[in-house]
């Protein structure tokens, strides 16, 4: 849980917090647990809920615009400049891990929190939704969005072979 | 005809299949003679797979504690 409320805060202390919001919640609501998913499951949610709630009292979950961290194209909708292929990445690497973590946290709150929902916790985009308090479609615009973005911060790493 | 910013707008629909036939049909037309929009594609792709990899607990991560997992299930039936 502690792993889970630190990856969407960047912060031992809040996520700490979050984590322990998440229990008293969780104790509260142990009556609407209906056995259906695994309990980790739905700890798992009641954490990031937990997180979210963290994020936006800080008024961390703000609209913030990355379009300068998403691709250019010229006016004719080409683009701005050559997309090169990259050489294989070995995730088991420390330093592969490290410079992904760190891009990961180079996006604004808002889109890292749709980016971590999504394609590391594997929630649906359903459920991002309604742990955000957002549309379907807002979350499918903010993770196209945040991936992108992440893609451009990855890209130079990624062709040097640092990985 | 489909440039390399509608390819980059479209992406999304491609890969979770929700474009229609006839604008996927186009928008492969596209990959299949751009080199830079099949590499943007391909590494758009691993961007999504880094993400899972790397910032997953892994096998070795701490599961919940089995006595917290009992206590929660003890107060649920409680209730």
């Amino acid at each position: 849980m502690l792993a889970v409320a630190k990856r969407m805060l960047r912060d031992q202390t809040a996520a700490e917090e979050a984590v322990q919001d998440a229990f008293i919640s969780a104790f509260k609501s142990v009556g609407a647990f209906n056995g259906e998913s695994k309990l980790s499951t739905w700890l798992h949610r009641i954490t990031v809920n937990a997180a979210l709630m963290k994020l936006r009292k800080a008024g961390r979950l703000r609209e913030t615009s990355i379009d300068t961290m998403l691709p250019a194209f010229a006016d004719d909708g080409h683009r701005a400049r050559p997309v090169a292929a990259w050489p294989s990445a070995d995730e088991e690497r420390a330093q592969t891990r490290q410079t992904v973590m760190k891009a990961i946290d180079q996006l604004p709150d808002i889109y890292r929190a749709v980016l971590i929902m999504r394609d590391v916790d594997g929630l649906s985009t359903a459920q991002a939704a309604q742990l955000l308090d957002i549309t379907e479609p807002a979350v499918k615009v903010r993770l196209h969005r945040a991936r992108m973005a992440l893609r451009e911060l990855l890209d130079q790493p990624m062709r040097e072979g640092s990985l | 005809m489909t440039t390399c910013k509608e390819v980059v707008d479209f992406l999304l629909k491609y890969l979770e299949n929700e474009l229609p036939q006839s604008q996927r049909a186009e928008f492969e037309r596209h990959l299949q003679g751009c080199s830079c929009c099949r590499n943007y594609l391909d590494t758009y792709r691993e961007t999504i797979r880094l993400s899972k990899c790397c910032m997953c607990d892994g096998p070795d991560a701490p599961k919940i504690p089995d006595d917290l997992v009992a206590a929660i299930l003890k107060a649920k039936s409680n209730k």
